[in-house]
């Protein structure tokens, strides 16, 4: 099986801290890290090439520094890796951020499965996936928490929705994305860091993928930013006096004047 | 470079650089530089009194289509029964097309879908309905086509979808196809009343910033938006709209994907998108078993147990409990938070709740600055002498 996944490099830390002098992110101390769904795609990757034999690419756009995140997936099982890494490529949007990586996929040969994240930790959308796999024109399966089955180009997955699991046959190749439910990620190995210190990573610039500049990066990109804020939190609360029990009290006759309970 | 510095005017006061949000300006070798992962949201610029710092054009420029017209709501069904989610989005959408003066439009696609007319009660001037036996179990390549189809030949300005499992899957394939811009998990939608634009406002690094979008060359303009963001208006039967039933045509389309079997989520005894009462825990529960707890306040109240994510990675209870960014998005009457202090990535999900109670020992726990009512103690203390009142 020939497997693809995507990742991505982002901050490594969902609690960000904001600056109350200047209202901004604060990032030192902040490491670069791979995206922690994705983490889950790459362990699905690598579990099934264990399984059923072949290679899991892994694919990055990003930065130069965005190697480091395709090195640490090297550690991890992945057996080639390849970035992205174009200044016509940034500031992308999920638009023109999935029509890099379709046409990079393309580029990369046969494939039988491509596996993603549900969303990462920055952005926030999840729509690469889908939007990739209308692009390469292949089905798709959001929020698999468990690979029932793959054989003769079909598979057969569990998925989450709001209200409990659905199984889903589906020809491949395909394009999903996995919850984290569906694994739990390995460590590196020692073997692998070895590997991954030696392997050589793949860049493809648009000079290699030839991609009309307008479809890429900014220019590619339907949405845009027109402003950043912080939410405001104003407190108003009450905080209710007295030791524990008159404490209940208090908030038990608040909460039946206001006719909530 | 994608934010422009003229060097000449740039007197390096440095002003710019507490004005990124996102921290990614630095002074390097007596120059201001950006950093990679700039998005252009022009905060610099608008900071910069030398007018020093200039945006990158950002995009060429594109013949907009101007005949597109109207706002349109996906309205989702499940088994043939219509989602709250599509009227929250009527809600919103009535009033967006009202600022727009323009027709509310629904899509409805589905097989023998029940009160198709509440639609029309809660604000739709049109339903687009198509109905067939191929579309009963939601196939996604299905609804993709079907919807795609319908939007190339009405052209509607603004096409709005729940952010569920089905939308956040098959609505970017729709944009994908269209070529436009799609937004995520919408928190907030207004009409810039001059350029007559959708602004879609969001929480993104985990809630922790908002930013506002815009699409302003591409049409539809695209967003998801989560349950209970909006509040559904109050039906009116008396409401007058029309019932427009467009046939499904799936020659063209293949179905390549089939629906087998569908197990439900027991564990939750009330629905947490749909509890008027929510009761919560955090890691300062401690361990799994504590959660016991909770469920008995839970019961007393009639109340749905949710949880924080901190909660869930531990392993204390299964996801489909998580409030938050990552999991669902409450709106509850009564929001009972214990044992959670209240990173941002959970206020994300709960902070539109009517009323909220935060219980922790921390009295710095920032769970408080949201909270109506805070007690600062030991829930194992708390929530049984809570119990116990409630009962006698």
């Amino acid at each position: 099986m020939n497997i693809v996944v995507c990742l991505k490099q982002v901050p490594g830390t969902t609690e960000v801290k904001i600056d109350p002098q200047t209202n901004s992110l604060i990032r030192q101390g902040i490491e670069n890290i791979i995206n922690p769904f994705d983490t889950y795609a790459l362990e699905e990757g690598v579990r099934l090439t264990e399984k059923h034999g072949g290679k899991v690419t892994v694919l990055s756009m990003g930065p130069p520094q965005a190697e480091a995140a395709l090195r640490e997936a090297i550690s991890l099982g992945a057996d080639e890796a390849v970035l992205l890494s174009d200044r016509a490529f940034a500031v992308a949007d999920t638009w023109a951020t999935a029509n890099t990586l379709s046409i990079a996929i393309q580029r990369l040969g046969e494939y039988d499965l491509i596996i993603c994240g549900r969303q990462t930790i920055d952005g926030d959308t999840g729509q690469v996936g889908p939007e990739m796999a209308e692009m390469l024109n292949i089905p798709f399966v959001a929020y698999v928490s468990k690979i029932e089955e793959i054989k003769d180009k079909y598979l057969r997955a569990s998925r989450m929705v709001e209200e409990g699991h659905e199984v889903l046959e589906t020809t491949l190749p395909a394009v999903i994305t996995v919850a984290k439910e569906i694994n739990v990620p390995r460590l590196p190995s020692l073997r692998g860091i070895m590997k991954s210190k030696s392997a050589a990573v793949t860049t493809w610039t648009n000079k290699e993928l030839k991609i009309d500049p307008a479809t890429v990066g900014l220019a590619g990109s339907s949405t845009q930013v027109i402003k950043v804020f912080f939410p405001q939190r104003v407190s108003s609360g009450e905080i209710l006096t007295g030791d524990a029990a008159a404490q209940v009290d208090k908030l038990i006759d608040k909460l039946k004047s206001a006719n909530l309970i | 470079m994608s934010v422009k510095i003229d060097r000449d005017k740039c007197v390096l006061c440095g002003s710019c650089i507490p004005a990124c949000p996102f921290g990614l300006i630095d002074l390097v070798d007596d120059k201001i530089q950006v950093k990679e992962g700039c998005n252009l949201c022009g905060a610099c610029r608008d900071a910069c009194i030398y007018e020093a710092i200039t945006l990158e054009a950002s995009q060429p420029a594109v013949e907009v289509d101007a005949s597109a017209r109207g706002v349109w709501v996906f309205a989702e069904q499940r088994k043939g029964t219509i989602k709250n989610v599509a009227y929250e989005l009527l809600a919103r959408g009535r009033e967006l097309a009202d600022t727009l003066k323009t027709e509310l439009g629904a899509v409805c696609l589905g097989h023998n879908i029940a009160d198709v007319d509440s639609l029309i009660a809660h604000g739709a001037d049109k339903v687009y309905l198509v109905d067939s036996p191929d579309l009963a179990d939601n196939q996604e390549d299905y609804l993709t086509h079907g919807l795609l189809d319908l939007i190339k030949k009405h052209k509607p300005e603004i096409v709005l979808a729940g952010a569920t499992s089905l939308g956040r899957a098959f609505i970017p394939r729709v944009a994908a196809i269209l070529n436009t811009g799609l937004t995520a998990d919408c928190t907030g939608l207004d009409i810039d009343t001059e350029k007559k634009l959708l602004l879609q406002t969001r929480p993104t690094f985990g809630g922790n910033i908002m930013a506002t979008i815009l699409c302003p060359n591409k049409r539809p303009q695209m967003s998801t938006v989560r349950p209970r963001v909006f509040k559904k208006n109050t039906p009116d039967p008396s409401r007058k709209g029309r019932i427009i039933k467009v046939d499904f045509k799936k020659e063209n389309v293949t179905a390549r994907t089939r629906l087998l079997s569908f197990v439900e989520d027991i564990t939750e005894k009330v629905k947490l998108e749909d509890a008027d009462i929510i009761v919560s825990g955090g890691r300062g529960l401690g361990k799994a078993e504590n959660f016991k707890l909770l469920q008995e306040l839970a019961d007393v109240l009639g109340a749905a147990l949710g949880s924080s994510r901190a909660a869930v990675d531990e392993g204390w209870i299964p996801y489909s409990h998580q409030v938050g960014q990552t999991g669902k998005t409450v709106c509850p009457k009564l929001y009972i938070a214990c044992g959670i202090s209240g990173a941002i990535q959970h206020l994300a999900g709960m902070q539109t709740s009517d009323c909220i109670i935060a219980i922790n020992d921390n009295p710095d726990a920032p769970i408080f600055h949201l909270a109506h009512y805070g007690i600062v103690g030991d829930l194992f203390q708390v929530v049984p002498l809570m119990i116990k009142k409630l009962k006698g």
